[in-house]
């Protein structure tokens, strides 16, 4: 055996190099090449997708019904009319409501009879994500928290769980309620499974922003908030911004300007 | 042996019982599934291939299927890559049912032959047919 230990050294060092200094050490040497040469990410993928919405131009009852329609119409949500049995996806909740822990007696009249566009928050620690038994529920890489209608067994911990009242159980066969798909390139729900808002998921995979953003005129904007550049932080940057029950420490991921 | 009238009469009429699906269907052969590909769309193709060979698909569908739904809904990846090359959309609403709009004459045909009744159409819309 002739590798004696100087060799050996050499070696191990100069392989060690290579393996795991072989990037930076590029880096070093060329710099922003590296940079250059991965794959640049198309616009609908990020970090950290985040939602800001604009109260201020929300104005009226149809501007916000705009939105509603159009998520759901995209994703096949019926409309029933009991309320006990109701989906939601997306919905309208008044200021004391929506931001109980923001409300005082002497609310700014703008404020006070306002409706706000409420829905799933995604949130940075989502409490329905924790409860879920079969990880039906589960946080995505970008920050999107989605469900696997397939896995969900509608235990409804994640209804119990989620503070902001953002999902629905399908106490029947949705279908009875939808007599003709709005959309036939998306499923319906069965009985016996919660859904709620996807963050448009299903547009982002095709390159489209969802289906309310698009809706509503600018007054939501949507994007990346691990990116300083992008319209989000600009906005939050500029404005004074007002989450949902913070309090509770699940860090949500849309933001409201009033 | 006591009462041995009343024991064979009851276990001529437990055998009769045990076996009437057998002699109730004897002579009248259910016919085999038949799944038919002659829809529009497939018809306009040059090549009349599916993403894999007919002799895969036919054993693998299920499995493919499986695989589909979690990598696009928990992993993301929405392209499957046969084994030619070619890439799809990995979907069962959009991809498969675009070529077999036909879902009665070709689905049903072999899941109701076999008594599976997968629970794909609980949410997943099938093509509309012409009846």
């Amino acid at each position: 055996m002739g590798l004696n230990r100087r060799d050996f050294l050499k070696i191990a060092g100069i392989s060690g190099l290579m393996g795991l200094g072989g990037k930076a050490a590029l880096e070093v040497l060329r710099p922003g090449e590296l940079e250059a040469s991965l794959p640049k990410a198309p616009p609908t993928v990020a970090k950290h997708w985040a939602m800001v919405i604009d109260t201020r131009k929300l104005k009226t009852e149809e501007d916000l019904q705009r939105c509603i329609d159009a998520c759901h119409r995209t994703h096949n949500v019926p409309k029933i009319p009991s309320a006990k049995e109701e989906i939601k996806w997306i919905w309208t909740e008044a200021y004391k409501n929506a931001f109980p822990d923001d409300e005082h007696e002497h609310l700014a009249e703008s404020v006070e009879h306002k409706k706000f566009l409420t829905f799933c928050n995604h949130c940075t620690n989502p409490p329905c994500v924790r409860v879920c038994p079969t990880q039906a529920t589960f946080k995505r890489a970008d920050g999107i928290v989605m469900m696997d209608f397939h896995r969900c067994i509608g235990c409804r911990f994640c209804m119990a769980g989620c503070p902001y009242g953002s999902r629905s159980f399908n106490w029947g066969d949705p279908r009875r309620y939808l007599k003709e798909p709005t959309n036939p390139a998306f499923p319906t729900r069965s009985k016996g499974v919660v859904e709620k808002c996807n963050f448009c998921e299903d547009r982002l995979a095709k390159g489209q922003h969802p289906a309310c953003v698009e809706a509503s005129n600018g007054a939501l904007v949507f994007g990346d908030l691990a990116n300083p550049n992008s319209e989000v932080r600009k906005l939050l940057k500029e404005n004074y911004a007002i989450r949902r029950k913070p309090g509770l420490g699940t860090y949500p991921n849309l933001f409201y300007l009033v | 042996m006591y009462d041995s009238g009343k024991i064979i009469t009851g276990i001529v009429i437990f055998v009769i019982l045990v076996t009437f699906p057998i002699w109730y269907n004897l002579g009248r052969a259910t016919p085999p599934p038949d799944p038919k590909i002659d829809t529009p769309v497939i018809q306009a193709l040059t090549e009349k291939k599916c993403i894999e060979p007919k002799s895969q698909m036919k054993y693998t569908h299920m499995k493919i299927l499986d695989e589909w739904r979690h990598t696009v809904v928990r992993t993301q990846e929405r392209i499957y890559t046969a084994a030619d090359g070619k890439q799809y959309d990995m979907s069962l609403q959009n991809t498969c049912m675009k070529c077999h709009s036909n879902k009665t004459q070709f689905c049903d045909q072999c899941h109701n032959y076999l008594q599976v009744k997968p629970y794909c159409w609980d949410c997943h819309i099938a093509p509309k047919e012409k009846k």
